[in-house]
Order: C-alpha cells, then structure tokens, then sequence
C-alpha cells in the first residue's frame, strides 16, 4: 500500500467525515430562516388571508366582536362595490378615477423634477451640497408637520397661498378656497409631489454617480448638444433606475393614505378622496369592514395586474434590444 | 423534508395559538376589587387632553384612596375613540370602563362588545331612577337593557355677543325669522363681520343640526322599523334651512365651510367675526381661554320657526360611561362608575368640563351666571331631544353630515343649491347605510 493510497483514503474519508457532518447540519439553513419566516406569516401573509376572507363575509358592527360567526356574505360586497348604479359602487369608481389621475400626476411631476434637478447637480461647483441638501428637506421632514403646515398655508383667509396670490400678485379678484370643490384636487397633488420628488431625486442622483464622466467626454468631443446628452447617454444608463423607480413610486402614491389623512382631515371632500382613504372611511366610519376588506382586495389586484403588467414590458423589450 | 414540514407546522400553530391566546384573554370574570386596578379611557372634554388628565387625577386619587382601585387614566381625542373603540371590541383587548359620545350608544350597543347595566349592576352603581329620563335613553335601543349610563350632560344654545347687539339696538331673537333678521343687520362682509359663524366642515356638527332642524318641522329620521327617511319633505327643509345660512340669508362667512372642528368657529365668535355661534354649553372654556369673558356673551334656546311643529332646540348631547364586557374586573369597574356618576363628582367636573349634570337633582355648576344655567338646563331638561336610537345612527352621522359638508362646500365656491338637489344629496346618504 503506497503513501498515496493511505492519503487519498484519507481524503476520501475526511470528505466523507465533512459531508456527514453537514448532513448533520442540514436544519441549520432553515433554523436562521426561521423567525423571518414567522414573522413573514404573522405580519404579512395572515392578515392578508384575513383580509380575502373579510371581503366574504359581511363583517359590519354587529359582529365585529364575534367576527369568526359573521355571515358568509358571497361575493355581495363585490357586487356592491363594482355596481355603478348603487352609491357605493358610484363613489368606490369616483375615488379609483381620481387615484389613477392623482398617481399619473404626482409620479410624472415628481420624476421630472427629480430628473432635473439631478442633472443640474450632476457637474461639481460651489455650493452643490447646499442645494443637495436643500432640495431633500421635503423628504426629512416629518411627515405630518410637513402637510399640516401645508394646510396652514391653504387655508382661504389666512393661509400664504391666497396671500402671495391674491394680495401680493392680485392673480385673483375674490379669495379662492385651495381645500374644497375641485381645487381640493390641486392642492392634494401638489402637496404629494413636494413630498415625493426629493425621493425621485436622491435616487436618480444616486444612479447618475455611476455614469462614467467620460462618455460624457467623449460624446462632447463629437458636438452633442446637452439635451442629446442626456437622451442618448443618462437616459438609457439610467433604465435600471428608473425602472424600480417608477415602480416604486407608484405603488406609493396609489396607496398614499397620509397626505389626504392630514391635509384634509376625516371629512375628505369628493375631489380628494383617494382610495386608500376611501377604504379607511368605509371600514371605520361607516363601520362595515367587510365591504372595506372587499375593495382593499379589488386594489391589491389591481396593483398585482399593473406592477406585472409593467414588469413583463420591460421584460420583453430588454428581451427585444439585446 | 417530513421533518421540515413538521416544523414549519409547528412553528405556524404557534404563531396561530399565540393569536388566539391574545385574543382569547379577555374574558369576563369578576374579581375582588380593592386591590385591582382598572383602566379607564376617557374622553377630551377639557381644553386639551393634558387639561383634562390635570382635573381627573385628583378625583381618581381620592377613588383610589376610598376604594383602594388603582386607575390607569388615558384621555384619547375624538378624532382618534371610535376607532381606539371598535378595535378594543374586535380584540377584546381594551379599557375596563371608557366614555363614549353618546349619539353613539345604541351603535356601540349593537356590537355586543359593551357590559349590560341590568337590575343588578345599576343596583350597584347607585340606581337608574337618579338620572335624567332622556340622557338615561340614549344609554341603549328602547326596550332593551342599557350598555351605557349618562356622564356628562350637554345640551345646544345660541351664544350671542351681548356688545354687537346692543349696538345694533337688537334683542336676542325668539323664532328662526328674527335670528335670521338679526344675523343680517350683523353682517358686514366688508370688515369680514357675520351675523353667525357655524362648523360647516364638521360632518358630526352637520348631522345635529340635520337632526334639530328635522325635529322642528316634525320629521323623523328613521322610521319605526329603522330604516332611513332622509328625503321627506320635513327632513330636506330642515336641512335647506340651515344651508341657506350661508346661501340665501348669506349671515355666515363662506370659510366656514373649512370649519372641520367646533373650535374653529368657538375662535371666530370669541374674535368678534362673528355675533352668534350655535354650540353646546362646553363652549364657555374654550371662548374664555381665547380670550373672552363670561359677561360678554348671552345664551338663548335655538330658537325653532314661528310655525314650526315642534320647539326642539337640542339633541339630548353629552357624553355616556360604559363598561367593556371583556373587563376582568366588573365590581372595580361597578364601582368605578358608581363613583364618576355621584352627585360629588358630578359637582367637581362640571365647571372644568362645563357639563351638566345628568342626575335629576343636581344642580348645573358650569358658570357662575344664574341666567345661563337656567337657560342650559332648561334647554337639556325640556327642549332636548335624542337623536335616533337606531343601530344605523352612525351611519347617519357620516353620511348626511359629510353631504352636508360637501353642500356647504358647493355654496362656498360659488354653487346655488335647490331644494331637489339637496334631496338627491339626502338620496345618496340613504341608500348607502348599509345593512
């Protein structure tokens, strides 16, 4: 018997050895994964189940104490809801309509002023960090200080809106109101968008950091102007970003529950009455969970459709340019 | 993988088992009160939340020092009880005794999640025979056993600056035509001064006067089986009178409609914006603490039209006492009870709350003006009626006073309602009570 043989049975027992004692081991993958799935279950996927199973029942203040003996209520919650021709189904459609104009707005205003100010800070001068922080105060802000301030300053008599609009530029003749009727629209989106373009901004400046200054260069060399500089060369580096970008935002701002909450208090007007808040005053105020529980379901496979709707875009034309 | 299954099963029953555990362990079992401490969530009644912990503690100390029960005091806004309510209900997991606006006493009743006052308990808290009839109704649907007993009494009155009228030469008005008349030769839009000033983008606010306004020409708002009757004629005139405060009669600033909170327009009366404020007799702190004093102001019944079916110039307001049926410790809470609805106590709170009180022979202490209090307690005891003991009030409340808010919104931006379209805004309050 060689010295080789003696080693490489040594080897092969050693091997042996490691593998039984990971065999010995195996749970241990699972054991570190533990608690997060745990917790996954009893704060996601839970509460999710007893959401779907709210929408069947009609879980109104009758058995909220006893909701497990709730009467099996069908789809009749859905029907309610998606009825245009009952009161709920009218205004469960008003507030989906007017979340899908106040996403698209918010989303689309928040990019493009992200956008642009990510760009004008892109190139190193005197001062950037102060205009870098400036511009994400909005985003530090507490939440509720931030849009209560806002109210403060919509308000008809004594707010500084109708003051710089009214008394200093004198843009109108009699003071309007920014918190009722239509304009109560206006002042919604225009609350979100200052909350959420520092977002949109910090990320596309965090995403321009990794273009390298030398296609810029390089491109300069060959005469582009700075508006096909950036359509051809940021635009295009920046696909990645924009992609969880955009994403994310939507899924945000379709769900935004604070901004009305804050701005408008309970007694949101028609004009800013976004959905998650809708759900909220269905279920609360009006104390029937299960029709609640129904259209939160209706919005979570909307979100579902869209987000995997837009993924499977994207999808096949990376898919298509590769 | 068996044994992973088996784990993952494991681990999920329980997550499952501690749920249920949770949920399950507030049942009801009576215990030897001293020596126990209860929690009691009471509600805003004072200036801030913080005023109010200042003026209950000492009175919990001395129930304390009587009883030997501990009390874990939490004063919660009203923005934020029902909801604080009705998740204590669903989880079992709340207070052992908490206040609740007592519109809402027959909806909170029909939750089931209340302890029933029956022979025995009110035997225990003193009796029901010591509290006022009407505040003692809204404590449950009639011909049922009440979940709740009166607190605090509170009753609406027509506050008016005694100065502006006297010199406009005016006295204060005894029919709806002469407030009206009064209100117009009060108002000057030009130096931003109204006649009256309302909580128009106050939903809860709306829906009382919905109500008053109804009771005055006659109309209910349910019928006797409980379903909603918004758009008879009696229902929509009542509310068309109070919106044409501020559309045909123009006595009311259009801001008013931004109102959210009674204390919005307690602020614009106590600044002189305006010379009348409907509102109930807790207003007195807040227009002193913004600065006005007790001689400035005079206070008279709502006053009903001169042909109007009733004089109804209030709904039985105020605030009820409940015991959670989850509670671990009913005779500390009895006794609880008992102690916040005695005659004593009842004294001691009611100039810090300006309440009245709602036993039947107690006197109101709320202000040192004879005059007011005569008036208030005149007003609660006979011109007061509550509002609908049906489990649907609720829904009353949010939906007719949210129509209500979004009608006085369309007057304030410049809309001119009829009276068919206020009935198509009642229409689509009604037919979304569910259930």
């Amino acid at each position: 018997m060689s010295s080789q043989s003696i080693k490489g049975g040594n080897a092969t027992s050693a091997a042996r050895h490691r593998r039984s004692r990971r065999r010995g081991w195996w749970w241990f993958p699972y054991l570190i994964v533990l608690p997060a799935v745990i917790l996954e279950i009893a704060i996601h996927i839970i509460p999710m189940l007893t959401g779907i199973w709210m929408s069947f029942v009609k879980l109104t203040k009758f058995y909220i104490r006893r909701w497990n003996e709730a009467p099996f209520a069908g789809l009749s919650n859905y029907r309610l809801v998606l009825n245009v021709d009952t009161a709920q189904g009218q205004a469960f459609a008003h507030s989906f309509l007017i979340t899908c104009a106040y996403t698209v707005l918010v989303v689309s205003f928040s990019w493009i002023l992200g956008m642009a100010a990510a760009v004008a800070l892109q190139k190193t001068f005197r001062g950037r960090g102060i205009w870098r922080t400036l511009f994400l105060v909005p985003y530090a802000l507490p939440m509720y200080a931030g849009v209560i301030t806002w109210n403060f300053m919509f308000q008809r008599d004594t707010g500084a809106i109708n003051h710089l609009l009214v008394d200093q530029l004198h843009l109108y003749s009699d003071r309007p109101f920014w918190l009722l009727g239509s304009r109560a629209f206006v002042s919604v989106v225009v609350v979100a968008i200052w909350k959420m373009w520092p977002f949109a901004f910090l990320m596309l400046m965090a995403g321009l950091q990794s273009i390298p200054s030398d296609v810029y260069e390089a491109s300069a060399i060959d005469g582009a102007s700075p508006w096909r500089q950036w359509r051809s060369i940021t635009l295009p580096m920046l696909s990645p970003v924009n992609v969880v970008l955009f994403l994310v935002m939507f899924l945000w701002v379709f769900n935004d529950f604070n901004t009305p909450f804050v701005l408008f208090g309970r007694a949101t007007p028609p004009a800013g009455d976004l959905i998650s808040f809708h759900i909220y005053n269905a279920s609360f105020l009006n104390w029937d969970f299960g029709l609640g529980a129904a259209m939160s379901v209706l919005l979570l496979a909307f979100l579902l459709v869209v987000t995997l709707v837009y993924l499977v875009i994207l999808r096949n034309r990376r898919d298509l340019y590769a | 993988m068996r044994k992973l299954r088996t784990i993952v099963a494991a681990a999920t029953a329980c997550v499952l088992g501690l749920a249920a555990a949770g949920c399950g362990s507030g049942s009801s079992s009576s215990s030897t009160a001293s020596g126990s401490t209860i929690t009691y969530w009471a509600s805003n009644q004072g200036t801030s939340l913080d005023n109010d912990k200042e003026v209950l503690t000492p009175l919990l100390d001395e129930f304390t020092k009587q009883t030997g029960v501990k009390v874990n005091l939490e004063v919660i806004g009203w923005n934020d009880l029902q909801t604080r309510i009705q998740t204590a209900i669903t989880s079992g997991q709340g207070p052992d005794v908490l206040n609740i606006g007592n519109t809402w006493g027959v909806s909170l009743q029909a939750t089931g999640g209340l302890m029933e006052f029956g022979d025995s308990e009110m035997k225990a808290i003193g009796g029901s025979d010591r509290f006022v009839q009407a505040a003692l109704e809204t404590g449950g649907a009639p011909g049922t056993t009440p979940t709740s007993v009166p607190l605090y009494g509170l009753a609406y009155g027509l506050y008016y600056n005694k100065a502006m009228f006297q010199q406009a030469g005016l006295t204060p008005p005894a029919s709806w035509e002469e407030m009206v008349d009064d209100a117009k030769k009060l108002t000057n839009p030009a130096t931003g001064v109204y006649g009256m000033t309302l909580a128009a983008g106050s939903y809860t606010e709306n829906a009382h006067f919905a109500f008053i306004n109804a009771a005055q020409n006659g109309a209910e708002l349910f019928d006797s089986s409980g379903k909603p009757t918004f758009t008879q004629d009696g229902v929509v005139n009542g509310v068309s009178r109070y919106l044409d405060l501020m559309q045909t009669d123009k006595v009311v600033n259009p801001s008013d409609a931004q109102f959210t909170d009674g204390s919005k327009s307690i602020a614009a009366f106590a600044n002189k914006k305006a010379a009348m404020i409907i509102n109930q007799n807790n207003a007195n702190a807040t227009l002193i603490s913004n600065g006005m004093s007790e001689d400035e102001w005079g206070v008279v019944p709502l006053p009903a039209p001169q042909n109007a079916a009733s004089q109804v110039a209030s709904h039985v307001a105020g605030i009820n006492i409940a015991i959670m049926k989850s509670t671990k410790n009913k005779d500390a809470a009895l006794q609880f009870v008992k102690f916040m609805t005695s005659q004593s106590t009842q004294e001691a709170l009611g100039k810090p709350f300006s309440s009245l009180p709602v036993l039947k022979d107690a006197k109101a202490t709320f202000t040192t003006n004879a005059e007011e209090l005569k008036t208030f307690t005149d007003i609660y005891n006979n011109r007061s009626k509550p509002l609908p003991l049906v489990p649907n009030e609720d829904q009353f409340e949010s939906t007719v006073g949210k129509a209500m808010n979004n009608m006085f919104a369309s007057i304030a931006t410049g809309s001119n309602l009829t009276p068919d379209q206020v009935r198509n805004q009642l229409n689509t309050a009604q037919t979304s009570i569910t259930s």
